[in-house]
């Protein structure tokens, strides 16, 4: 942490919030807001005179609770920076009247009630997403008394508890009598492969965490009884088993078996657990001091924050998604964006340097490059063709065009084009194509598509961020679905034209399908809003010309969303039986005609 | 408009046993010499290996191929190697397109091998009809700005911000609380060397 501190080639901005994040890889425009600390984080020396004198009393977050602290204080001793801030919301406030005590005390003259917060602007070519975890609340499974029974406590709140700069300064305490526990059992898997509270996945470091703190409490205890219960111990890593049976050798007993439920003696404040231990098939009964649930570990609550920033996508579990699983496991699946540590999975101390090295040797690739290659996938602009009807400029998420219809002029910036072609779909005149996805690629592959017997296939758009990469999930995962589904990919769902919808009806196709991002994961900001109005539109058209609506659907499928793109297939391929070949005789009829009205008009 | 005096290369990889195994690759093989201006076809274990993409190159060159389709896996997965591997002798990578028929296509019709067959032909088809209107692009290249931003400062938005402050680069580490550390701070010990976390 010093290190980080005072190297010249870092500026750390602590107690700060990323605000806004513009542009792409090798020019990202960033926004940081700095809030006031209310103390010359430069001038102050951590004396600490201030706190000593603050009147104000607050539960300290760094001891989860377990002590106090001052309206004005050091996180911790060893913070970095080494400097005080005031928590406003807990200081009695600036009138002298009221208090300033802090700052009557401060010989160097740090604090400084009208501080205000700073917004810093700078510009970066590689951004790394290290955002990190939460901890499970186990308020929520009554049945293990959290919060209800004192002595039940959370592995975290067991770490300060035993830390040498915790509440208890290092003496082993349980919360209700000060004294010093005799028996502790542990709880395992408590918010991790859980279905019932929507944590099916393992949290991957709990085990060994466990394991930890039956070690330490051997050591620095001998005559403390320690047991355990675990669904099964995961102890896969390098030197992992060595602990584990180190800890078996100290005597911790490990009991294969989840208690379903703790119970308090009101007298002794002890807690008592039934337990069926899956070994032996008996039904055993354990009373212990104090119990420790190992509580699993949870994507960030400020998540959605981050995820907006950047527009990233999330796993099931609700971590962030990386571009390939195994290939590509530290990059975003947009450009110049990686992660290190627990915002992508749960990690250990180990695999979060690990990953961490590793994604600062992603970011220095592009960085000693100094240059990137972009993607040519643009829309181009004829002016003859334009009627200046402003629809491109109406969609376009970038505002990429300015568009006077009285005076008929029209301006394109082509470098702030991202390439969702949103604006080729909405244009009636012909005006904008974009490259790579025009008219003629997508219409000549629903044509071959279609070619030989159309009446069993369905045309998917899929978007190549979200939907198309979730075909490719669901194949990684080897789900399978009836072989009927033909899939055409675009960049954005945006760039799906009513003609092609309307191609593939006259075509022969019993069943279309439009998929993209979920709304808020839209990777052309909110091009996918002009799909579903789209959509809307075409509903509306096919039901007046006669055809079922039911046959054009609308599905939005994210890039990790493997079984719901089977599931959708697999819905759809019974939605296609049941169209008839007279049906579909009657929608090639009608468009067909539609078509030749329009074009007489 | 479509060009029609264009020589198509249509590639098609076994993927060892992942497409082989549920797409009869001899039959697409067959199958593609029929689609539109496909003049030369050729089938691999592993099209994305050094002898498979030797293959692509010397076809290229030989043949005198204007547009190279590739029938495996997900562009998603290869479409940079491939990319690389026609501009190594001097196509436009744009020219070059790839036909999923692994994860959308033989990894989920497995056991039905005439039916995933046919729609491997499908997608096939479809993307060389598409080549017949592919157009050449050019990449801009663009600077890179010598900085990045890491969001966090726990164990590993300071490891990374460490290594890349080292190599030169100037880092800008955000952290909303007012002390770096982290989750991990706050631990007594950290195993597996049970020594201090701070």
């Amino acid at each position: 942490m010093m290190d980080v501190g005072r190297h010249p080639n870092i500026k750390l901005l602590t107690y700060s919030k990323v605000e806004s994040i513009h542009g792409y890889v090798g020019n990202f425009q960033v926004k940081v807001l700095k809030k006031a600390r209310y103390v010359n984080e430069n001038e102050c020396t951590a004396c600490g005179d201030c706190a000593e004198v603050c009147p104000v009393v607050v539960p300290d977050e760094y001891q989860q609770g377990l002590s106090s602290r001052k309206a004005i204080y050091i996180p911790f001793p060893q913070a970095v920076p080494s400097a005080s801030l005031i928590d406003m919301e807990s200081c009695l406030g600036t009138n002298p009247i009221a208090c300033g005590k802090c700052a009557e005390k401060c010989d160097k003259k740090c604090i400084d009630y009208d501080a205000k917060d700073e917004t810093i602007e700078f510009k970066v070519g590689t951004v790394i997403v290290a955002t990190g975890m939460d901890v499970f609340d186990p308020t929520i499974l009554e049945e293990y008394g959290y919060t209800k029974y004192e002595n039940v406590v959370t592995s975290m709140e067991f770490e300060r508890l035993l830390s040498a700069g915790g509440p208890s300064d290092g003496h082993f305490i349980r919360p209700t009598d000060r004294q010093r526990p005799k028996t502790v059992g542990f709880v395992q898997c408590v918010g991790s492969r859980c279905e019932k509270i929507g944590k099916p996945y393992c949290s991957n470091i709990c085990c060994m965490n466990t394991i930890k703190d039956t070690l330490l409490l051997k050591d620095h205890y001998p005559d403390i009884q320690a047991k355990v219960f675990y669904i099964d111990i995961r102890a896969f890593g390098k030197g992992f088993e060595d602990l584990f049976n180190r800890s078996k050798e100290a005597g911790v007993q490990y009991i294969r078996g989840i208690p379903g439920e703790i119970t308090e003696d009101p007298k002794t404040r002890n807690l008592r657990v039934m337990v069926e231990d899956t070994t032996s098939n008996k039904i055993e009964d354990h009373e212990f001091d104090m119990m420790v649930l190992s509580i699993g570990v949870t994507p960030r609550l400020d998540m959605p924050e981050v995820q907006k920033l950047l527009t990233l996508s999330k796993t099931p579990d609700g971590f962030f998604m990386e571009a390939h699983p195994k290939l590509k496991p530290v990059d975003a699946p947009s450009m110049g964006i990686y992660f290190a540590g627990c915002a992508e999975a749960p990690k250990d101390v180990k695999d979060s340097v690990t990953q961490a090295s590793a994604a600062a040797a992603r970011a220095e690739t592009l960085l000693s490059a100094g240059k990137v290659k972009l993607e040519a996938i643009t829309s181009t602009l004829n002016t003859d063709l334009c009627h200046y009807c402003a629809s491109c400029a109406r969609v376009c998420p970038y505002g990429a065009f300015t568009v006077d219809p009285k005076k008929k002029t029209i301006s394109y910036v082509e470098a702030l084009c991202k390439g969702c072609g949103t604006c080729a779909a909405e244009c009636r005149f012909g005006a904008l194509t974009m490259k790579h996805f025009t008219d003629e690629q997508i219409i000549t592959q629903i044509d071959a598509h279609l070619e030989e017997n159309p009446h069993d296939k369905v045309i998917v758009f899929a978007c190549n961020w979200c939907s198309y990469a979730g075909a490719d999930t669901c194949g990684g995962a080897r789900l399978q679905y009836p072989p009927n589904q033909r899939l055409i990919r675009t960049m954005c769902s945006g760039r799906v034209d009513e003609k092609f919808v309307l191609h593939a009806f006259k075509k022969g196709a019993p069943m279309v399908v439009v998929s993209g991002c979920h709304y808020v994961d839209c990777h052309y900001i909110d091009a996918n809003r002009w799909t579903q109005k789209r959509v809307e539109k075409l509903w509306d058209k096919l039901e007046k010309w006669g055809i079922r609506p039911e046959r054009l659907l609308l599905e939005w499928i994210s890039a990790a969303e493997g079984q719901r793109f089977q599931k959708t297939m697999q819905d759809i391929e019974e939605l296609r039986k049941k169209v008839t070949k007279d049906e579909i005789e009657h929608t090639v009829k009608v468009i067909t005609e539609e078509e030749e009205k329009r074009k007489k008009k | 408009m479509p060009q029609d005096d264009l020589k198509i290369g249509v590639f098609i990889c076994e993927c060892g046993t992942n497409i082989a195994g549920s797409v009869d690759v001899d039959k697409l093989v067959e199958d593609a010499k029929n689609f539109g201006n496909v003049v030369y076809t050729a089938k691999n274990r592993y099209m994305c290996s050094e002898p498979g993409q030797a293959e692509i190159k010397n076809a290229i060159k030989e043949q005198k191929l204007d547009r190279v389709i590739i029938a495996a896996c997900s562009p998603r997965m290869h479409e940079p190697t491939f990319r690389e591997c026609v501009s190594s002798v001097g196509m436009n990578p744009y020219l070059v397109d790839m036909a999923n028929i692994r994860e959308q296509c033989s990894w989920v019709h497995m056991g039905m091998r005439e039916a995933a067959t046919q729609k491997a032909k499908d997608i096939t088809k479809a993307y060389v009809a598409r080549a017949r209107y592919l157009a050449a692009q050019d990449e801009t290249e663009i600077l890179v700005e010598k900085a990045t931003l890491i969001i966090g400062g726990g164990i590993a938005g300071m490891q990374s911000a460490l290594d890349l402050a080292d190599a030169g680069y100037q880092v800008y580490l955000v952290e909303k609380e007012p002390a770096l550390g982290g989750i991990m701070a706050q631990l007594a010990k950290t195993f597996p060397t049970m020594d201090c976390a701070i």
